[in-house]
C-alpha cells in the first residue's frame, strides 16, 4: 500500500513524517524538477506501507515547482490513501486543500495537527461534527508530540483497504453546471484521478493540462474557454478566482459549523516579533543570535578540527614510517588518508553544528524573520531576503550554502546566490586568511580582507543583475508562528544534508587527494608551475605558488600547507613580501570554490551553472588580485 | 488604492490583484481573494517588505507586490 502526505507548507507535516520515518527515509528526485519528495517504510497493523512526504503545497494548481511535484505524483502513480494534514489554528486555508485534494477521487484522512497551540488561542474544533459534514474520517493530532499518529495509521490503513472515496465538494449551480459540460466530453478511461478534478484544474487553469488538452483536444480546449467566459461574465469575476472563491466559501461554511472562539491567552511568544522585527533592535537582535551562532559552530569545529587533524597526521606519518618507503604505494595511502581527514576533521566538524543550529533557526521559524529584515539589502546587489540564508551559512563551508539556495523559487535567483554564496570565505579560507595575513600581517589586514570580498561580492552581484534582472517583483512568503523544534525534527534534517556531502561529495575529495598525491610522486607539479606563470607574473606572486593554487581547488586549506611545502618553509616572511601575501590571500578567497562545492553545485543546478559559477570565480578572484595590485603599485 | 497606500494597522478588503495570472494565482493562494479582511502589522524600516495579516494569516510582501494588491476600504 502506498500513503501519501499532502499539507500547506508549516503545518506540521515533516514533523509527522520525521515521528514515523526516524533516520531510514530515502530523498526522491522527480525527473525534470529539483524539488524533492521523501519516503520511507513504515508497518501499519502487520502490512509495510509505503509512505510519501510530499512537499507543502497551498493549493494543487502546479503554478511552483513544489505544486508541479505534488500535481504530477497524484497524477502519475497509485495511490492507496491521501493523508492530509492541515493546521488547527488556520482551519479555514487548510480546509480549502482538503476540499481540493477530495475531489481527486481518492480515499483520504484528515488529520487536525497542531491541537495543542490551537487550545493555547483558545479554539475548540469539533472533529466529529466535521468528519459528518465531509464524509471522511477526521482526526486529532499532535505531532511534535507523538500524539494521535497511530490512529492516524491505523484509520489510514482501514479507509485505504475498503477504498472508500470522498464526495467532491459541490459549488454553486452554474459552476456545476460547466463542469458537467466539459466532464461529458472527456472520456472515462485510462485516468488515475477522476474527470470531475481533471475538469476543475482546466478550469482553474493548471498550465501543464491546459498545454495537453490544447495540443491533443483543442474540442475540449475550446470548450472549457467558452464556459470560462461565460462563468466570469456571471459572476463578474476573473477566471483565477471563480474556484478559488468558491473553496474558500465552503471551507469557511465548514469551519464555522465546527469551530468554537473561546478566550486566548497571549503570551511572550505572541509579542515576540514586537521585539524582534522591531526597526532598530530587530537588527540589534539579528547581530547577536547571529554572533551567537557563529561562536557556537567555530567553537565548537575548532574545539574538534585540531585534535581530529593531529590524529590524523600522526597517522600519516606512522603509516609512512611503517611502510619504510615513500614511493608511489607510500604517496597513495598518504593521500587518501589526507583525503579522509578533509571530510572528517575540516569539513564535519563545522557542518554538524552547521547544520543543526541552522535547523533550529529555520524551525522556531526565525529565518523567515531574517529574511524580513534583510530583504532591502540584498536587492542591492539583486537578490531578495531569502538570499541570506546561503550567505550566512558560506561563512561556516559553503557546501550547505549551495544546497540552502533550494528555498529560492526563481531559477534566476537560485544562481545568482549560489555564485554569490561560493565567494564568500568558508571556515577553511579562514585558515588561509588567518594563516597567512593575520599571522604575519596583523588582524586588521585579515579583517580588511573580509571587508574587501564583501565589496567586491556586492560589486558582482551588482554586475551580473544589470545583466540578469531581477524579474520577480519582490518577497512573497508566509510568516510561521514562533515553534519550539523537536530534537528529532531538528536532527533528521541536519541528517539528510550530512549524508549528501558523506556520499557524494567526500568520495570526490578522497579521490582527488589520491590523484594529487600521485601527480607529486611524479613531479607532475613543475609542469603546473610553468603552465601558470604567466599567471604569477600578472599578478606579480613568486613563480612557486602555482601548484599550491591548483591544490587549493581540492581544498582550500591546502594551500597554505602545499604553499609551505613549495618554498619548503613556513617562514613566508621569508620568501613572499606582505603585498604578495595579501595578492595571494585574495585570489585565494574568491578562485574556484572546492571541489566539493562545485559538485553540490553541479547536483543542485546543473552541470552548466557548475562550470559557469567557477569560471566567474577565477574571474572575479584575478579581477580582484589585480585591483589590489594596482591598488599597491600606485601607494 | 492600493495595499502600499494604506495605514498600518488599519483593516481593508482585498478588491483585486493586478499584475498578471501568475501574481493573481500566487496571491490568491495565501488568501488576497476578493472580499479578504487585510491589515499591514508592520513594516521593515528603509523601505523593506511588510508583515500583512491577511484572514488570520501572516504573510511577507514585498513593496512591489504590495503595490499590487488593490484594497478598499471597509
Amino acid at each position: 500500500m502506498r500513503f501519501v502526505l499532502i499539507g500547506q507548507p508549516n503545518c506540521g507535516k515533516s514533523t509527522l513524517f520525521n515521528q514515523v520515518a526516524g533516520y531510514h527515509a530515502e530523498t526522491g528526485n522527480f525527473a525534470g524538477t529539483t524539488v524533492s519528495f521523501t519516503e520511507t517504510k513504515v508497518r501499519v497493523l502487520g502490512d509495510v506501507v509505503e509512505l510519501v512526504d510530499l512537499p507543502g503545497t497551498y493549493t494543487l494548481l502546479g503554478t511552483n515547482p513544489a505544486e508541479r511535484v505534488v500535481l504530477d505524483y497524484m497524477i502519475s502513480k497509485p495511490v492507496d490513501a491521501i493523508i492530509n494534514v492541515i493546521d488547527a489554528t488556520h482551519l479555514v486555508q487548510g480546509l480549502t486543500l482538503t476540499l481540493e485534494l477530495m475531489e481527486l477521487g481518492r480515499p483520504m484522512v484528515l488529520i487536525i495537527n497542531m491541537m495543542d497551540e490551537a487550545q493555547r488561542q483558545g479554539i475548540k474544533i469539533d472533529g466529529e461534527a466535521l468528519s459528518r459534514l465531509l464524509g471522511i474520517p477526521v482526526l486529532p493530532m499532535i505531532a511534535t508530540r507523538g500524539q494521535g499518529i497511530h490512529e492516524a495509521f491505523t484509520t489510514t490503513w482501514h479507509i485505504g483497504r475498503s477504498a472508500k472515496l470522498p464526495n467532491p465538494p459541490l459549488y454553486n449551480s452554474e459552476l456545476e453546471q460547466s463542469i458537467q459540460k466539459i466532464k461529458n466530453a472527456i472520456e472515462r478511461n485510462g485516468l488515475t484521478i477522476s474527470r470531475r478534478a481533471i475538469v476543475v484544474k482546466l478550469l482553474e487553469g493548471d498550465p501543464k493540462l491546459t498545454e495537453q488538452v490544447n495540443a491533443k483536444n483543442p474540442a475540449i480546449a475550446d470548450l472549457v474557454k467558452k464556459q470560462l467566459d461565460k462563468l466570469c461574465h456571471q459572476s463578474s469575476r476573473q477566471a483565477v478566482w471563480l474556484v478559488a472563491t468558491e473553496r474558500q466559501k465552503i471551507a469557511r461554511d465548514l469551519a464555522r459549523g465546527v469551530q468554537a472562539q473561546t478566550q486566548t491567552h497571549l503570551t511572550l511568544r505572541d509579542r515576540l516579533d514586537d521585539y524582534l522585527l522591531h526597526p532598530f533592535w530587530g537588527y540589534i537582535f539579528l547581530l547577536a543570535i547571529l554572533s551567537l551562532f557563529f561562536y557556537g559552530v567555530y567553537g565548537f569545529g575548532s574545539f574538534l578540527e585540531e585534535p581530529l587533524l593531529d590524529f590524523f597526521n600522526n597517522l600519516d606519518e606512522l603509516v609512512l614510517s611503517t611502510l619504510h618507503t615513500s614511493g608511489l604505494v607510500a604517496q597513495v595511502v598518504s593521500g587518501t588518508i589526507q583525503g579522509v581527514s578533509g571530510g572528517l576533521a575540516i569539513v564535519l566538524p563545522y557542518l554538524i553544528p552547521f547544520l543543526i543550529g541552522l535547523g533550529f533557526l529555520e524551525d522556531i521559524g526565525y529565518l523567515t524573520r531574517i529574511a524580513f529584515l534583510m530583504d532591502t539589502l540584498m536587492h542591492r546587489i539583486g537578490l531578495h531576503g531569502k538570499a541570506i540564508v546561503p550567505f550566512i551559512l558560506g561563512y561556516g563551508c559553503n557546501v550547505p550554502a549551495i544546497m540552502s539556495t533550494r528555498i529560492m523559487e526563481d531559477k534566476r535567483d537560485r544562481f545568482l546566490s549560489a555564485a554569490l554564496a561560493t565567494m564568500v570565505p568558508c571556515a577553511a579560507r579562514l585558515s588561509v586568511i588567518f594563516g597567512l595575513v593575520a599571522f604575519y600581517i596583523g588582524p586588521w589586514a585579515a579583517l580588511g580582507i573580509y571587508l574587501y570580498n564583501l565589496l567586491i561580492i556586492s560589486i558582482t552581484g551588482r554586475i551580473i543583475t544589470h545583466f540578469l534582472p531581477e524579474d520577480s517583483p519582490g518577497l512573497i512568503l508566509e510568516m510561521p508562528v514562533y515553534r519550539l523544534p523537536t530534537i528529532r525534527t531538528v536532527t533528521a534534517k541536519a541528517w539528510f544534508r550530512i549524508r549528501e556531502f558523506l556520499f557524494e561529495a567526500w568520495p570526490i575529495l578522497i579521490v582527488g587527494s589520491v590523484i594529487l598525491a600521485v601527480m607529486n610522486y611524479y613531479s607532475i607539479t613543475q609542469y603546473i608551475n610553468n603552465a601558470l606563470r604567466p599567471f604569477n607574473l600578472l599578478l606579480g606572486l613568486p613563480q612557486q605558488v602555482g601548484t599550491p593554487l591548483i591544490f587549493g581547488i581540492f581544498r582550500k586549506e591546502l594551500s597554505l600547507v602545499m604553499l609551505a611545502q613549495a618554498f619548503g618553509t613556513t617562514d613566508f616572511a621569508a620568501v613572499m613580501s606582505s603585498q604578495q601575501m595579501i595578492i595571494f590571500t585574495v585570489f585565494v578567497v574568491f578562485y574556484i570554490p572546492c571541489i566539493a562545492t562545485m559538485v553540490t553545485i553541479r547536483n543542485e543546478l546543473g552541470r552548466k551553472s557548475m562550470w559557469h559559477i567557477t569560471a566567474l570565480t577565477v574571474l572575479v578572484a584575478t579581477i580582484a588580485a589585480l585591483i589590489v595590485r594596482l591598488f599597491f603599485l600606485i601607494f | 488604492m492600493t495595499l502600499l497606500q494604506v495605514m498600518n494597522g488599519k483593516w481593508v478588503r482585498v478588491v483585486g490583484v493586478a499584475g498578471g495570472i501568475g501574481m493573481e494565482r500566487r496571491l490568491a493562494q495565501l488568501g488576497f481573494l476578493p472580499g479578504n479582511k487585510v491589515r499591514i502589522i508592520r513594516a521593515a524600516p528603509f523601505r523593506g517588505p511588510l508583515l500583512i495579516d491577511i484572514e488570520g494569516r501572516e504573510i511577507v510582501l514585498g513593496r512591489g507586490v504590495a503595490a499590487r494588491v488593490l484594497v478598499e476600504y471597509i
